[in-house]
């Protein structure tokens, strides 16, 4: 195969497909196993300083908070995100000084809330790099690769554009139709979170509305921790197998973690907390606002309970959860 | 009756969207503007967010285009494996984006002013634009216009239109008969030539000359002869925007 162009940027967490087996091989566990642990030990014990780490969910949609404030509590350094579209996750990383690198498809924005001054001020006086660019489409078909024990995966975007020119996938002669296509190579980040609403203990999960790309993340990470609104019964899972979206034997770790998501939002349990939102998007616009926050909200807490009763306690969360079913009217506080 | 310019390019792009079609939809404005096509004459115009919420009723204006209003009273809720493929196998005819600049051929920039590995100004990147600008059938770009955003050359070329004019697309490899169809802004519409590929203005809004376009526009803009003027929102138009889609004003404003 002819290769016409290559993508400049670094080559981050490719395995290949034989490295890749071996890992699974040697890694992943097949028997039932009680995974059940605390957020403390999980991040000690799965989590490294210079890791390349992803986060399931949509950047402030179904995250595992409560895993990122442990991340800042145990001090993680140095470590990649994955910017598959990151938002509030990256943005709480990198004030609380965890990352200072990021691929990136999405990051330094908040969607509807504008940039995000605290990711921006980050990459703008070069403490944090983007060592590598790509798209959103690309980022979960780098995963879907891995997921499948493939080196790479082809698909018809980037091409012509500098976000190809700083991606790390290469574009070559396709010797179907001759035409040029686009490869994008697997990844397998060193760690993940991702964050659903029920599980067993073993770690069979149930996610309710879009998976986004978390079916595709679950399979290629090669260390998996399973956050999850509540666990179930073993039994509630296997007589509704069609419900599954990650089976027990991609997952390394259960925390049970109620509201974790918090301030991101959580289909049909709870929306985005805003007003909380908007004292961050306020906070970090200065280093000494983000310490502050970082302070309150993840230093001046010990756990999950303290978190919650601190951010507006279970009056909040009702309130979240009418939010989400559309029982209260949407407010913007961080328009003014 | 009285209008901003935020209303003015809803309606605008609204209008520009066919019935029985499917959309490709951002936050923000393109929100705004595909929830009043599907109450005004696109009732079957099927939404299809990156996330992979797809064929949606939306409720009230998603802050993500991933979080739950855009996967309300959906069809599916899929994932972006299954959105972006959807994309990729030709099942999507249009695409809304946004930039911070723009070029002749429609190329855009929403990554980064200044050199990359030393910003001025970092902005989120790709995230899903340049998959939608690969691969929909017809993009619409809504962005402001002025001599910054309307460049002769862009700092970082995130998502391509017709990237160096006529046969780049497809000799890039990208899928045939793609590629940005309108340009929206708070001066006018624009299209692109079928010939040379290079932007060419279409309409102007009420109140706005020719000469006023094309000082806000840094490369040399194609000007024919009938430049048509864009009809004013309609107060139907003008009461579903303030009243159903967006009572709060969190997209238009107060």
């Amino acid at each position: 195969m002819k290769v016409l162009a290559e993508g400049k940027g670094e080559l981050l967490a490719w395995m290949s497909p034989d490295e890749g087996r071996k890992w699974m091989r040697e890694n992943k566990p097949r028997a039932l196993m009680d995974k059940r642990t605390t957020m403390k030990e999980a991040v000690q014990r799965y989590i490294n300083d210079g890791d390349y780490f992803a986060m399931g969910g949509f950047g402030h949609i179904r995250l595992s908070m409560e895993g990122i404030y442990e991340m800042i509590r145990q001090r993680r350094r140095n470590m990649i995100m994955a910017g598959k579209t990151s938002v509030h996750d990256v943005d709480i990383l990198i004030g609380g000084g965890v990352v200072d690198r990021i691929e990136c498809a999405y990051a330094h924005g908040h969607e509807l809330r504008g940039l995000s001054p605290a990711g921006r001020r980050a990459t703008e006086s070069g403490r944090v790099k983007v060592v590598a660019e790509l798209s959103n489409a690309a980022f979960q078909w780098r995963f879907k690769a891995a997921s499948m024990g493939l080196p790479w995966f082809p698909a018809r975007i980037m091409m012509g554009t500098d976000t190809f020119n700083y991606s790390s996938s290469k574009i070559v002669e396709d010797p179907y139709t001759g035409k040029p296509i686009t490869l994008i190579p697997a990844c397998y980040p060193d760690v993940a979170f991702i964050h659903v609403h029920r599980c067993d203990k073993y770690g069979n999960c149930q996610i309710d509305g879009t998976t986004i790309e978390d079916i595709e993340l679950s399979r290629a990470a090669k260390r998996l921790i399973i956050t999850t609104e509540k666990i179930i019964p073993h039994e509630d899972i296997i007589d509704h197998p069609d419900r599954t979206a990650i089976p027990h034997f991609v997952v390394d770790a259960v925390v049970e973690s109620r509201y974790g998501s918090h301030p991101g939002n959580m289909p049909d349990l709870y929306y985005s907390d805003e007003e909380h939102m908007a004292e961050w998007l306020k906070l970090s616009r200065s280093d000494e606002g983000v310490q502050e926050y970082m302070d309150k909200y993840v230093f001046g807490v010990e756990n999950q309970a303290e978190y919650i009763e601190l951010i507006g306690g279970e009056e909040k969360m009702k309130y979240l959860w009418r939010l989400e079913h559309l029982q209260v009217p949407m407010e913007a506080p961080w328009r003014r | 009756m009285e209008y901003n310019l935020t209303e003015l390019m809803a309606c605008v792009a609204s209008r520009e969207l066919e019935n029985k079609k499917s959309i490709f939809v951002g936050t923000g404005l393109p929100i705004i503007a595909t929830m009043l096509a599907q109450q005004l004459h696109a009732p079957d115009l099927l939404i299809v967010f990156e996330a992979g919420g797809i064929g949606p009723k939306i409720p009230t204006i998603p802050i993500s285009v991933g979080d739950s209003r855009t996967f309300y009273k959906a069809v599916i809720a899929a994932s972006m494996d299954y959105a972006m493929g959807m994309a990729q196998a030709g099942l999507v005819d249009y695409g809304f984006l946004g930039a911070a600049q723009i070029d002749k051929y429609g190329n855009l920039n929403t990554t980064v002013i200044g050199d990359h590995d030393n910003p001025k100004v970092r902005l989120p990147g790709s995230g899903g634009a340049n998959d939608v600008g690969s691969l929909c059938t017809r993009t619409i770009i809504l962005m402001r216009h002025d001599k910054l955003r309307f460049v002769n050359k862009l700092d970082y070329l995130t998502t391509p239109g017709y990237l160096t004019g006529p046969g780049a697309r497809e000799a890039a490899g990208l899928p045939a008969e793609t590629g940005p169809y309108r340009v929206i802004t708070q001066l006018g519409v624009m299209g692109f030539d079928e010939e040379t590929k290079e932007m060419m203005l279409l309409r102007v809004h009420p109140g706005v000359t020719v000469e006023e376009v094309v000082e806000n526009t840094s490369f040399k803009l194609i000007i024919p002869d009938d430049v048509g003027v864009t009809e004013p929102p309609t107060e139907e138009e003008l009461r579903l925007l303030r009243e159903e889609i967006d009572p709060s004003g969190i997209v238009i404003g107060k």
